[in-house]
């Protein structure tokens, strides 16, 4: 069958007829990226990247997390370089209801207060 | 030649570049060797289609027509882009050249501008700059990647640049208007420039073991700029006009 598409870009690649083998993806490491919004802030998660190496991972970063909206600073770690808990484990997380007061609810409130005066 | 003939005739050919190299690039959107570098890559194309527009603009505030009419009504020969922007994308390795050497010449050509005695121009000039800047670290990246890859990629990358670079001198082909423009002090000079943009790409591509063709057989494939052009820019502007020219009031 062949492959016929409106898209002038698709039909100029002249895709073969008939059904094409796919061979197993190589695919290249992943980059957990962080990206920062103004000098000072915590930089924040923001998502994956495949790279070959870590300036490519930058590259890719910035195109993927930092092309809209604003952002001062980029972090990218190899995914296998970070170290994780167990979900197996995930009971050492529970926590005790009678101490609620322990909880650091305060920081919540903290933050409305400051993105109210940021607004002002 | 008079000032403000001199510096459409230079925006003409800057905005041409940008927005024929930019439609070219675009053609690998969706097709791209990688997810990353599909987006990657189809964002700079974006970008260059958004500094011609700029270039158009400045163009309209000096009399010339409106951006959409001049990117989709114009013919073939009234195109003053270098040919080198015209080729189809090839394999990657092929676009990824093009890329390489066109911007960097880009980006040294709007380092020079904002300098500019042409204030709109050097007001965009500092603006676009970091944008372009982005772009050549993304190709010096792959080159050092495909350089210093395997024999395959090294091969390929140096084909590409023996059987090409007389068209990327075409970039810095010069009008009667040269003098002018640089006595107005418009810009210092295709020549200058080329001079720049060698000291430039030489430090990269050595990094990467691969050499640009001996001087003795350096031959610009020039005429682009005097509205000259290959057989590819043709069937470029009739897929990139197809929309306006059914119906010039689309909106998308």
């Amino acid at each position: 069958m062949k492959i016929l598409s409106l898209d002038p870009r698709i039909a100029r690649t002249e895709l073969p007829d008939g059904s094409v083998e796919l061979s197993p993806l190589t695919e290249f490491q992943t980059y957990e990226v962080f990206h920062q919004k103004k000098r000072g802030d915590q930089h924040e998660h923001v998502g994956i990247v495949h790279a070959p190496n870590d300036e490519m991972a930058l590259l890719f970063a910035k195109d993927q997390y930092a092309r809209r909206g604003v952002c001062v600073n980029l972090w990218v770690v190899k995914t296998e370089n970070v170290i994780a808990t167990s979900y197996d484990d995930t009971d050492i997380f529970l926590i005790a209801p009678e101490k609620i007061y322990r909880e650091a609810g305060g920081y919540k409130v903290m933050d409305k207060i400051n993105k109210y005066k940021g607004k002002k | 030649m008079s000032y403000d003939s001199a510096l459409k005739n230079f925006l003409y050919r800057m905005a041409d570049d940008h927005l024929i190299l930019g439609h070219r690039n675009s053609e690998w959107t969706g097709l791209g060797p990688m997810l990353e570098e599909d987006l990657a890559f189809s964002n700079m194309a974006q970008d260059k289609l958004g500094q011609s527009l700029a270039l158009y603009e400045i163009l309209q505030s000096l009399g010339e027509q409106h951006p959409d009419t001049v990117a989709f009504t114009r013919k073939v020969a009234e195109y003053h882009c270098c040919q080198y922007v015209e080729y189809p994308i090839g394999e990657y390795d092929y676009s990824l050249i093009r890329h390489f050497l066109f911007d960097h010449a880009a980006y040294l050509r709007f380092e020079m501008l904002t300098q500019s005695s042409c204030e709109p121009l050097a007001k965009l000039a500092a603006k676009v700059k970091g944008e372009i800047k982005y772009h050549v670290m993304h190709a010096n990246i792959w080159i050092d990647k495909l350089g210093n890859g395997n024999e395959e990629s090294h091969r390929r990358l140096q084909t590409v640049i023996d059987n090409n670079f007389n068209l990327a001198l075409g970039i810095f082909e010069t009008g009667e208007d040269e003098s002018a423009i640089i006595n107005e002090k418009i810009f210092d000079g295709e020549q200058v420039l080329m001079e720049k943009w060698l000291s430039s790409i030489e430090p990269v591509l050595a990094k990467a073991n691969l050499k640009l063709p001996p001087r003795i057989e350096w031959n610009p494939a020039v005429g682009g700029r005097k509205g000259n052009h290959t057989v590819h820019l043709q069937p470029l502007l009739t897929e990139m006009q197809e929309v306006f020219s059914i119906d010039p009031n689309a909106e998308w």
